[in-house]
């Protein structure tokens, strides 16, 4: 059997099998063990990958398979993975893994709940190795949906309120999503039968006019989950209601479908506009870099101020896309692996901290460190990656992204730049003062030294993320260099036009 | 032989931070800091041997002992990791490793009833790994990543007592005011390496194989100048230049042993040893950047220098101690040409480099061990310490008269090479850096004084000399302060890698050494009796002797910009604008709509009769007009 397709279909034979199970016990082991073999399996894929490029395998995609599903539209099952899908199907593997054992004590529904969350997950893998247009938008739908039901029921908080507006504002992207593509289908100028495929389609041309109407539309309709400014105000709200689970796998994994879907439908298909267009989404991100970065130094609320430098973060990755070179756009991977490893990791530990002290409000807390070590070192690692300290992943994707954006040489990208490097300032600002204010200091309370020590589930989701983030941080080489080596299918079209 | 050992001096701290960190709590206290000890012992033999062989072989060439891709950026740019050894790193390595071995030991003492010793020792590991991968980079990017792991395990020491909130400020203060110098040196980085098309320092140093469009400028000056200004400003943060010096005195709250090792003898002279780095840089292509360093290096000599002559905070006394000395190193540099004699400059500051690490650090530990006997780190409540602790005593006397440039110790050798410099080229700054003798002797003195002799006061309890494993690293490096200046320093390190013959340069030493003279002769009239005649020299001073002793008010300048502008007038606004603009704008759309649907549903009610109403009025009004219409 195809290796991508086991990824989906791993997922799914996952959630059968919770359905069946009786216990809270037997739901935790099926919902893990199914992740750790799907973990297993992104290891393997990465192996295969290697592998066959080391065999001097170079096509575009490899793995490819294609099952005809609806051909008189030219609407196909067409799967296949370059190094940028295998990097991301890796960073979803680890969050899901880790997500389930953050979420080891869910008790209410708890069946529900990780079927719903694993429904996600697949939905994730359908999109990273789609390559059909409709298939892609059918698997982000997929993602998307479920978000609802776990942030209305499992969430803490104004949920309903959230889960309502995370998911139309999600809805609203969709909507120029479904016109973009639909545009991208019926303009391109393929010979016979329309496909939606986009190997085929990136190998046609599209109309320059046509290319000004669509691209903002395919844009911003991946920019809003992106967390794209003025569009990420879903994202504050979403994440603090959210379950811990939840926000580790929305901010970890969600988010960079906006940033995978503007780097390989919206960039890729539409070069031409987005050489045109691109200096006012470089103005929109570079306000997202700096702005979400200055709005994080002022939030109390644990989960906002994630929330908010996620804006930041996100936003570098846009912001790098947006360059339109090789380097910046290796980058802006890096970044959303970078980002999605220590995302999750502050979601869980927030979750943690959560259950213990009962707030998220870091005012009421204080000292941390003394009472809960490990947990405290971990957040300490989590910031330092938010701040880009070399040896964590952050530092790399940062550098690789700033670096390239240098490659421009007139005053309006340097300007840009300049912005944007500012923002690692900032970043160490507001995670200080967390550190400072939470971890840092007296031990507020006396209760606290109460607490029970972190627990083998949670360790076992804390050190995971923790050791990816050293491993991409100590040793970038290899992960760099897949991701540049598919780079320049979508890169050098930009240059030729 | 080959130098491939070199790779061991800096992995074995990584080691020893890794063994350290995770076996936390497992390990024996005790064991810690040993396999920290030893570590770094072994390092410094290593380093020695290095030294030996670099220094003994005739060739003074840039020898790259190791270096593999780390990560690449595109066809011409990669971040590399290797090992440079030349001249000035290999002198760099012997006195990171030796100012490192002799903390190491005097901490095991220091530090012996502190709770988290193995935290401790990890981190002062890490320090010395990231210390020693600096100084050995092969590359700008190297170094930055290096300089990075520096600030941050300096950001770790300082916090070392991190639940006391005025630790927590420190730390904070200290990583932030050089993350913002760092976003400078980086942007310089990314300026040099887009127009050089690497980041290699073999490429970098050799300025006939680069060029530069001098044309392009910006502000008057040429892009280079730009980029080698901003790589200054990440110097100038690390090395506490005005006005980026504000975190350095506060950083003092760190253990002392860590005060010695980083702030006083090895990291802060980071930004010194990038400079001299890119010194063929400077010199070619901006020596407008290079007359900015030396202004930056001129003022702050002075300004830190009358600082340091108002505190009483023993430790903050030494941390202006260490600005004002820096500022020398940096005057030295900013006023040095390349090759033959025009670069005295460069191997005085260096030389100057050398010789602070052995008096400074020696400042820092006899301070420690005053403070370890009493308790307290306020001078005033100090006195008459000589009697208590002997050898402490004799220990920092001499390092009082390094610093103040006294005649035959290192200090004096090193500083009078500055002064020779910079007299030949700036005659002004040569008349503020003499001043800065005398004033350095004064402040000193007037520390010395007040603290060993003076009035003895009521201690809770008798202090008590310090025990040998702290003594015994002081007394090494009191070796070192005294000795080290006959080293021939021309001889192994200048700009160009040709000898320069150093000699004493009379005239400039015996102004120096009377004005040093002078100094602790004012210091003695003032502070070795009880007398008024220093509060009296401070009121006639009045509200200059005020803003002095209040450090001329930079520390609230920068809190008003951070706290009032930043925070309340940028952060606060924009947190508001979001939530009540953007995100209201969001809530606004979905509230229209739901009132639209509100309005219209009646239209859908499901009701018959009120659709048959609807329905009956319609044909109604439609038929009346056509009768109205048609009549």
């Amino acid at each position: 059997m195809n290796i991508l397709i086991a990824h989906i279909i791993l997922p799914a034979l996952t959630t059968l099998a919770i359905m069946f199970a009786r216990t809270q016990k037997q739901v935790r082991a099926i919902a893990s063990g199914g992740m750790s073999i799907q973990l297993i399996l992104s290891f393997v894929l990465l192996y295969f990958f290697l592998q066959e490029r080391a065999n001097g395998n170079d096509a575009v995609v490899l793995f490819a398979q294609s099952y005809s599903w609806y051909p008189s539209l030219g609407i196909s099952f067409d799967i296949g993975v370059d190094g940028i899908a295998v990097a991301m199907i890796l960073l979803t593997s680890i969050v899901i893994f880790t997500g389930i054992f953050a979420s080891w004590e869910v008790d209410k529904l708890y069946k529900e709940f990780f079927i719903s969350l694993i429904v996600l997950a697949t939905g994730v893998y359908g999109f990273f190795i789609s390559l059909d247009l409709f298939i892609l938008f059918l698997f982000f739908e997929l993602a998307v949906i479920p978000m609802y039901l776990l942030i209305g029921i499992w969430g803490s908080g104004a949920k309903e309120y959230a889960a309502m507006k995370l998911t139309l504002m999600l809805m609203g992207g969709s909507a120029l999503l479904v016109v973009g593509i639909l545009g991208v289908y019926f303009t391109s100028d393929v010979e016979g039968a329309r496909t939606f495929n986009i190997l085929v389609l990136g190998q046609h041309h599209i109309p320059i006019e046509m290319q000004r109407i669509f691209f903002p539309m395919l844009f911003i309709g991946f920019g809003v989950i992106g967390a794209l400014f003025p569009f990420h105000t879903w994202s504050p709200d979403g994440h603090s209601s959210a379950p811990t689970a939840v926000s580790m796998l929305h901010a970890g994994v969600l988010m960079k479908l906006g940033g995978y879907g503007c780097l390989k439908v919206a960039i890729f298909l539409l070069p031409e506009a987005a050489n045109e267009m691109a200096w006012i989404f470089i103005i929109l991100t570079s306000i997202s870099v700096i702005y979400g970065a200055l709005a994080t130094v002022v939030q109390t609320d644990l989960k906002y101020i994630n929330a908010y430098s996620s804006v930041s973060h996100c936003g570098l990755v846009l912001f790098a896309i947006l360059m339109l070179n090789k380097t910046a756009s290796t980058g802006a991977v890096l970044q959303m692996i970078s980002h999605g490893l220590m995302t999750a990791l502050f979601f869980a530990l927030i979750g943690m901290l959560y259950s213990r002290t009962k707030t998220r409000i870091i005012t009421e807390m204080g000292g941390l460190m003394k009472v809960l070590p490990f947990l405290s070192v971990c957040y300490v690692i989590a910031g330092l990656t938010s701040l880009g300290l070399p040896g964590l992943s952050g530092f790399v994707a940062e550098m690789t992204i700033f670096v390239g954006a240098f490659e421009h040489n007139d005053i309006f990208h340097r300007v840009v730049t300049i912005i944007a490097i500012s923002s690692i300032v900032v970043t160490a600002v507001y995670i200080l003062r967390v550190i400072g204010i939470l971890l840092m200091g007296p031990v507020r309370n006396e209760a606290y030294h109460d607490f029970p020590k972190a627990r083998w589930f949670e360790k076992i989701a804390t050190t995971s993320l923790v050791v990816s983030i050293l491993i991409i941080g100590l040793m970038p080489l290899l992960l760099s260099d897949i991701i540049r080596d598919s780079m320049g299918m979508i890169v050098d079209k930009l240059v030729l036009k | 032989m080959g130098y491939q050992y070199t790779i061991w001096i800096v992995i074995l701290p990584f080691l020893a931070f890794v063994i350290n960190g995770l076996g936390s709590e497992k390990l024996p206290t005790k064991i810690s800091g040993w396999i920290a000890t030893l570590a770094i012992g072994i390092s410094t033999f290593l380093s020695y041997e290095t030294a030996f062989q670099y220094f003994t072989s005739p060739s003074g060439e840039k020898i790259i002992a190791f270096k593999t891709i780390w990560l690449r950026f595109n066809d011409t740019l990669h971040i590399d990791i290797g090992i440079l050894l030349d001249p000035i790193s290999v002198m760099m390595l012997v006195v990171i490793t030796t100012v490192s071995l002799m903390v190491f030991i005097y901490s095991q003492g220091y530090m012996k009833n502190e709770g988290g010793y193995d935290r401790y020792f990890s981190f002062l590991s890490l320090f010395s790994f990231s210390m020693l991968g600096l100084v050995v980079a092969t590359n700008l990017f190297q170094m930055y990543m290096f300089w990075e792991l520096v600030g941050i395990s300096s950001y770790l020491l300082i916090g070392f007592y991190y639940d006391k909130p005025s630790v927590v400020a420190a730390s904070k203060k200290a990583f932030i005011v050089t993350r913002f110098a760092d976003m400078g040196f980086l942007i310089g980085i990314l300026m040099i390496s887009y127009s050089t098309g690497t980041f290699d320092f073999e490429i970098l140093t050799k300025p006939e194989g680069l060029s530069f469009s001098t044309t392009s400028t910006f502000l008057g000056f040429s892009t280079i100048t730009w980029a080698l200004l901003l790589v200054f400003m990440g110097g100038a943060g690390k090395s506490a230049m005005f006005p980026l010096h504000i975190w350095l005195p506060d950083a003092m709250e760190g253990p002392t042993p860590v005060s010695a090792l980083i702030h006083a003898a090895t990291m802060v002279v980071a930004g010194v040893f990038l400079i001299a780095r890119l010194f063929p840089l400077y010199s070619a292509f901006a020596p407008h950047a290079l007359g900015v360093v030396a202004f930056i290096g001129a003022f702050t000599t002075l300004f830190a220098a009358v600082i340091a002559c108002t505190q009483f905070d023993i430790k903050r006394i030494l941390a202006f101690s260490t600005i004002s000395q820096i500022g020398y190193m940096v005057l030295a540099l900013g006023v040095s040409g390349y090759g033959g004699e025009a670069a005295l400059g460069y191997t005085a500051s260096l030389f100057h480099l050398f010789t602070h690490a052995f008096f400074k650090a020696l400042l820092f530990l006899g301070a420690g061990a005053i403070i370890h006997a009493v308790h307290t780190n306020d001078i005033r409540e100090m006195g008459g310490l000589s009697k208590h602790q002997p050898f402490t005593h004799i220990l920092f006397l001499i390092a009082c008269l390094t610093i103040a440039g006294i005649p035959p110790f290192a200090g004096f050798f090193s500083k009078d090479e500055i002064l020779a410099a910079v007299l030949t080229t700036h005659p002004i700054y040569f008349g503020i850096a003499v001043l800065v003798a005398g004033l350095t002797a004064f402040y000193m003195f007037r520390l010395y004084f007040i603290v060993f002799w003076g009035k003895a006061r009521n201690y809770d309890h008798s202090p008590h000399e310090v025990p040998a494993i702290m003594l015994i690293p002081m007394i090494l490096l009191a070796l070192g302060s005294m000795f080290t200046g006959f080293i021939p320093f021309g001889q192994f390190i200048s700009s160009d890698g040709q000898p320069l013959v150093g000699h004493i340069n009379w005239p400039v030493a015996i102004s120096s050494v009377v004005f040093a003279l002078s100094g602790i002769g004012v210091a003695w009239k003032f502070y070795m009796k009880e007398s008024s005649a220093s509060d009296n020299m401070a009121k006639a001073f009045g509200s200059m002797y005020t803003s002095a002793t209040k450090k001329f008010y930079i520390d609230e300048i920068y809190i008003l910009v951070t706290k009032g502008v930043i925070f309340q007038m940028i952060s606060k606004p924009l947190a508001w604008f979001d939530r009540n603009v953007i995100d209201a704008f969001m809530n606004l759309l979905a509230t229209k709509t739901n009132w639209t649907s509100m309005q219209i549903k009646e239209f859908q009610s499901g009701q018959l009769q009120k659709y048959a109403f609807i329905f009956i009025s319609g044909v109604l009004i439609i038929v009346l007009s056509f009768i109205y219409a048609t009549r």
